[in-house]
């Protein structure tokens, strides 16, 4: 599989939220707007490159029993880096995304890639895996967060589009599971197409 | 190159040195970003105390224990050469749909509200979040507020307060808390002014 296939899996084809359904949590909880799914899934992005070039230069020093304990600490130490940098220099995107830093750790994404990937493959592979992966989770959540903000607020990236309220139910947690529901059909759509 | 084995050392010493890295590096981050995280939280209060108050040179800040709650109020108080001008209250409520608000408050000498801006709250995005100014001018019906005439309580509550359509209770919240500070403030009127030098 060339490096280009291997970014590129990571937005249609291999979609962490779409077709992996990895990280929903994330997904459903902060895609309120679209600049916070943008936030997120870029927050995310970061998270996964580093874990993703820790595990695969420690893969061969790690014993197979202790992988995951051992995976864990990586993502764990990158997430909270994360959270401080972030609180110190840009306060203004911790005030909306604070509280859903620290929820990076328990994203199954991470960890799936950690385990499935970069545990599997060179450096290089996995720093590209890392970054299509990472995109392509922060498309989905900006295009679900979107699709969100667009019906439930009226808003686009704070932009206003039309006056009035919108449907409150896409702001609320129901309006996640709906919006989701059709864009993993959509997905799907594109996916058979491109096949 | 194989892997290691899973020998009960190897997985002990394994994890120690995982560990003791990670420990490591987090504490480097940690005091890197001390001082910048406390700039950024200074920062912020400072901000949201010259929203509240009148033009001001100098602060001194007192707290107050309110009678209702156990945590202190923070009364930051407003100088304009050596002449009080105003305090801000930073002010909290438990009653929030999720979690406690934070907000400050600025009163005038007798008691007025000057503004009130909101500092952090967790209330649904898109509905609670109302309070905050950049999401809405809900919070602008405070400025100028007085208490002693007015009720400070949502319509439906028999206030003179306009709520917020579907977030009511992050409105009555903010009542609360706004009240809270003004409840204090003027229990303890007579030692702010004494301690502003008149």
């Amino acid at each position: 599989m060339g490096q280009l296939q291997n970014f590129s899996k990571g937005f249609i084809r291999e979609n962490p939220v779409f077709v992996l359904l990895l990280g929903l949590c994330p997904a459903l909880g902060v895609t309120t707007s679209a600049f916070n799914g943008l936030g997120m899934g870029l927050a995310t992005t970061f998270v996964l490159v580093s874990s993703n070039i820790v595990v695969s230069l420690i893969k061969n020093y790690i014993p197979s029993k202790v992988r995951i304990p051992s995976f864990i600490v990586v993502i764990a130490s990158f997430v909270t880096i994360v959270d401080l940098v972030m609180e110190a220099y840009m306060p203004a995107l911790f005030d909306s995304l604070g509280l859903f830093i620290p929820l990076i750790v328990v994203n199954c994404l991470v960890m799936g890639r950690a385990e499935a990937f970069a545990s599997k493959n060179n450096t290089f592979s996995a720093i590209v895996d890392g970054l299509g992966m990472g995109l392509g989770f922060a498309f989905a959540l900006t295009l679900l967060g979107g699709l969100r903000e667009i019906l439930g607020a009226g808003e686009f990236f704070g932009l206003s589009l039309f006056a009035g309220d919108g449907m409150l139910v896409f702001v609320l947690a129901p309006g996640a599971f709906i919006g989701l529901g059709y864009l993993v059909a959509l997905n799907n759509i594109v996916k058979k197409k491109l096949d | 190159m194989a892997k290691k084995e899973s020998t009960f050392l190897n997985m002990v010493l394994t994890l120690v040195i995982v560990a003791a890295a990670a420990s490591f590096t987090l504490a480097t981050v940690y005091n890197l970003t001390k001082e910048p995280i406390e700039r950024a939280r200074e920062a912020a209060r400072q901000a949201a105390i010259s929203m509240v108050l009148p033009e001001f040179d100098e602060l001194q800040t007192l707290s107050f224990i309110p009678a209702t709650g156990s945590e202190p109020l923070e009364f930051n108080l407003g100088f304009k050469n050596n002449e009080l001008v105003g305090v801000a209250v930073a002010t909290y409520t438990s009653m929030g749909y999720s979690g406690v608000i934070r907000a400050m408050v600025g009163f005038d000498l007798d008691g007025r509200i000057i503004d009130v801006v909101h500092l952090s709250h967790t209330e649904t995005p898109g509905l609670g979040d109302k309070i905050e100014k950049g999401k809405s001018d809900w919070s602008d019906q405070f400025a100028g507020f007085d208490p002693s005439a007015s009720v400070l309580r949502v319509r439906n509550d028999g206030g003179d307060v306009d709520g917020i359509t579907a977030a009511t209770i992050t409105a009555r919240a903010y009542c609360d808390a706004i009240d809270r500070a003004w409840q204090t403030f003027m229990a303890n009127r007579e030692t702010v002014l004494k301690e502003g030098g008149e």
